[in-house]
């Protein structure tokens, strides 16, 4: 998936996690709510924050700085829960991803991003689907569904293995 | 009209399955009991509707083949054929086969495979030998009635038109009919057709002559008499008028609508009487009652029955309420009355309908206690009795706040009423698991006799109700386990005569509820599991080394895992080892578990231990470390508070003395890793599951709660000990505790590091 796929798609909301401003495909965002109770599952990876109660369905939150190697996200006034509506090996699924402010729409011409580059970034290149230049900053433009793809919620098997591992 | 035939078609293939289902239960029956009447006109019936039903979508394979079955049937059912083994042994066959050609024809296939042609060819040929005498025309569809025709219509040949009418009316007259044929047997044998032409009839164009014509190239006119009671004396007559009334006998097949249609232009001009031949009242009633269940007017019934005309219900219809009108509704005469003494059918054919008309009002009634419907329709029902059981909790709760007695009064009466619509939709969705074990009847016999082994089935607890996805996913589970039990369980019957056992053996299904669980168990009077021998090929395999020491129940559990098997060769039924494999999966993808118990030398048997599955649950809620959690209500047993020694003592051992009794225990707090500090007084629920107790210490009991069950979605799947989340009317989120499964997983993880 290049830059060719954004041919068509010109609105992205930004986010900030820490000082970076991140960006996703209007398209696939459902709303932006308050940081509300999370409430924790178990034995699952912290990046996991837990599950909320979203008008009587239950929706699980990612912490996307826990994801991306920050620190644990902090409750501030600021602190948004970011509704996303992701295909998952062809199942449409709703997740939550929490961000400490949400700024916003912004529309980009496909000329105006450029590919991920390949090194000088901490994050995985494969959640990155281009950058994005905006007065002279850079938007890191998120592949969301790649964040929660199969192998990365793979981890929450992972983590019972180190469980184990810990536990002896 | 535009009718979704790819839909009819669907609805075709779901009622012949059951259909065939119902054909199958019959033929089992029969095989037991051969004299059943009631089982031999259900078997019947249910051919005969795959028939008709065939037919009405244009499937001629299936109808063929049906119409071939449902004449060997007939034949049974007139008593002129008996039940036996080998009937019933074919028929089952061509239950089978008519199986393949629904499938067939539903897929649209135009052309039927060789091997289904050649089958379908045996099987005909079967059928025909096993009733010689029936089959000659009747197999092969309507050939029957169209050979029957050819050779009746003899008087047509003789000479010119009107010479040929004016022989056979003047012949009418003699006592003795020129074919030589005795008068009482041809009227028996002949439809009476009486007519009373109206004087107009001529001026309007129609002359009778043609009209007998026509009679015959329906048949032989084997009696004709003019009447002429009305001829005025000659001075008075017209003759452009027409006094004639005539009285025929025409023997004919033509049923009486195709008889009455030759009288369709002259229906103004004439009086028109038609009735059957006395031979075939007995033939109309049979046809009454194996008529289509719908109809229940009386008037309808014999329509389809083809001893009225529609015009001549039209006619007593309009009697009935003239009279009605005339007389007042309390002298109102039945159209049965009417319609015999207008002449129009015999009263014993309309006895025989009315008696239909009685058996049709039952069935109606009973037909209108199932409907079908669109299982998605059901789920979306259910999701929002679940949104409106959290919503009212919430009323609840705010009644409760606002402590007004009017709205705590409406609020109480409304949770109740809520309470018994979410479990009345609850029910929408359990079917009795019968259905499912009554298709063993048949798989237990043809293993049986494939394996040369006798064997009865005995099953209980048909009704057992559980979720409709559970029965459907239950079957091939099942089904592994009953061929194991056959091929390895039960042993041929000479081994079984020499062990001092019955020769027949018996399989068991069963089914019950038990602590918040279904069980399913399926039991046999075999050789049970041979210990020794399991073991040896665990050793053998690698699954466990020599000399090692198992409990019964580890060992047995050792047939669970792939590509195990004991039996020394690989045979039709079983031995490839994958088998019990493939029953643990499925059975835990419902999130059940299986056992096995065994005693040597007496059988063996399997339980499958099921969850409802419900949506909704009653359930128990426990708080730990600011999080809720939900077990359900039916699994916790008692509870009782960690006392302040055994608390002391839990880092070195993990039970507690429960009244003399040893309970193990699970700390959830370490379990789930719980940050926050332990209060000061924690508390032991105590859960039963499979027959076992064990304690669960968690902060806080919170009691009761009616929970609906929300999936975690994908994300979550594959997490052992929590099997979803709900939502309180609070809008907090509990999590609901699958405690078997979390069990196994700290038990597995506990295993896996021997600390």
């Amino acid at each position: 998936m290049g830059t060719s796929a954004i041919v068509n798609t010109t609105q992205y909301l930004t986010f900030k996690l820490g000082d970076e401003v991140f960006a996703l495909d209007i398209s696939q965002v459902r709303e932006v709510l308050d940081f509300t109770t999370v409430t924790k599952v178990p034995r699952t990876p912290e990046f996991m924050r837990g599950v909320i109660n979203l008008r009587g369905s239950v929706v699980p939150i990612v912490d996307m700085r826990l994801k991306f190697g920050m620190s644990k996200t902090e409750k501030t006034v600021n602190t948004c829960m970011i509704i996303v509506e992701i295909v998952l090996d062809g199942e449409r699924l709703i997740v939550g991803a929490l961000a400490d402010s949400v700024q916003e729409v912004i529309e980009l011409d496909p000329g105006q991003i450029e590919p991920p580059p390949r090194i000088g970034t901490k994050l995985n290149t494969e959640f990155i689907r281009g950058m994005g230049k905006r007065d002279e900053n850079f938007i890191i433009i998120l592949e969301v569904d790649k964040i929660f793809s199969t192998d990365e919620l793979q981890i929450v098997h992972d983590m019972k293995g180190q469980e184990q591992g810990q536990a002896s | 009209m535009d009718i979704d035939v790819s839909q009819i078609r669907q609805t075709f293939v779901a009622e012949s399955a059951e259909l065939l289902q119902e054909l199958e239960n019959s033929l089992l029956i029969l095989e037991g009991s051969p004299e059943d009447t009631d089982t031999i006109h259900s078997l019947f019936r249910a051919v005969h509707t795959i028939k008709g039903s065939a037919g009405v979508l244009g499937m001629e394979a299936v109808e063929k083949f049906a119409h071939a079955v449902e004449s060997l049937l007939s034949k049974v059912r007139e008593s002129s054929l008996h039940i036996t083994k080998d009937i019933v042994a074919l028929l089952l066959e061509c239950r089978d086969h008519m199986a393949v050609l629904v499938d067939l024809s539903a897929a649209a296939s135009a052309s039927m495979p060789e091997d289904v042609a050649g089958q379908e060819m045996i099987l005909i040929d079967r059928l025909r030998s096993m009733s010689p005498q029936a089959l000659s025309g009747d197999l092969m569809g309507g050939e029957h009635g169209r050979a029957a025709q050819k050779h009746v219509p003899a008087g047509l040949e003789r000479g010119e038109e009107g010479a040929a009418v004016k022989g056979t009316v003047e012949g009418c007259h003699t006592p003795q009919p020129p074919e030589g044929q005795s008068v009482p047997e041809t009227r028996t044998d002949a439809w009476h057709i009486s007519l009373r032409f109206s004087r107009e009839i001529l001026k309007n164009g129609m002359d009778p002559i043609t009209l007998i014509n026509y009679l015959h190239r329906l048949g032989a006119v084997v009696n004709l008499t003019s009447i002429f009671d009305s001829m005025p004396g000659a001075a008075d007559m017209d003759p452009e008028c027409c006094y004639l009334g005539l009285e025929i006998d025409l023997k004919t097949d033509a049923g009486k609508k195709k008889i009455d249609d030759a009288f369709e232009f002259i229906r103004n001009d004439a009086t028109v009487h038609i009735l059957a031949p006395h031979s075939r009242v007995e033939s109309f009633k049979e046809l009454i009652k194996s008529l289509p269940e719908d109809p229940v007017l009386l008037g309808e019934i014999l329509l389809r029955g083809g001893t009225l005309t529609s015009s001549e219900l039209k006619d007593a219809l309009r009697t009935q309420d003239v009279e009605a009108r005339s007389e007042g509704a309390a002298s109102k005469r039945f159209i049965g009355e009417i319609l015999v003494s207008e002449g129009a059918v015999y009263p014993e054919v309309v006895d025989a309908a009315l008696e239909k008309q009685k058996k049709n009002q039952m069935f109606k009634s009973r037909e209108i206690s199932t409907l079908r419907i669109d299982a998605s329709k059901l789920d979306t029902l259910v999701t929002l009795v679940g949104e409106l059981v959290i919503s009212s909790a919430s009323i609840d709760q705010h009644s409760n706040r606002i402590q007004d007695p009017w709205l705590k009064e409406s609020a109480s009466l409304m949770l109740r009423l809520v309470e018994e619509v979410r479990e009345s939709s609850m029910r929408l969705r359990m079917v009795p698991i019968g259905e499912t074990f009554s298709r063993f009847n048949r798989v237990v016999r043809d293993l049986g006799m494939e394996s040369g082994k006798d064997i009865r089935i005995v099953i209980s607890g048909g009704d057992t109700e559980l979720d409709k996805t559970v029965v459907e996913k239950i079957n091939d589970p099942l089904m592994h386990i009953v061929r194991n039990a056959i091929d390895h369980g039960i042993e041929t019957p000479a081994v079984r005569r020499e062990s001092g056992k019955p020769e027949k053996a018996t399989i068991r299904l069963d089914a019950y509820h038990d602590a918040g669980c279904i069980v399913i168990e399926v039991s046999d009077d075999g050789r049970g599991l041979d210990r020794d021998k399991i073991m040896q090929k665990a050793v053998s395999i690698g699954m466990a080394s020599p000399g090692q020491l198992l409990p019964d129940n580890e060992i047995y559990g050792l047939i669970f895992k792939p590509g195990f098997s004991t039996a020394d060769e690989v045979t039709k039924l079983s031995g490839r080892g994958v088998g019990m494999d493939v029953v643990k999966r499925n059975v835990e993808a419902l999130r059940g578990t299986v056992e096995v118990k065994s005693k040597e030398g007496a059988g063996a048997a399997v339980v499958i231990r099921l969850p409802l599955t419900l949506a909704i649950i009653d359930g128990f809620m426990v708080g730990l470390d600011n999080s809720l959690y939900v077990m359900p209500l039916d699994m916790v047993v008692e509870c009782v508070e960690l006392g302040e020694a055994d608390r002391h003592a839990s880092s070195r051992r993990n039970y507690v003395n429960l009244r003399g009794e040893i309970l193990p225990y699970l700390r959830l707090r370490e379990i789930f890793d719980a940050h926050g500090d332990a209060p000061r007084y924690e508390h032991v629920v105590v859960v039963k599951y499979a027959g076992q107790k064990i304690g669960l210490v968690v902060d806080e009991l919170l009691g009761e709660v009616q929970t609906v069950i929300k999936s975690l979605g994908r994300i979550y799947r594959d997490l052992q000990g929590i099997s979803g989340a709900t939502i309180l009317g609070s809008g907090q989120v509990a999590l609901i505790l699958d405690v078997p499964r979390l069990v196994q997983a700290v038990q597995r993880e506990a295993a896996a590091s021997p600390a």
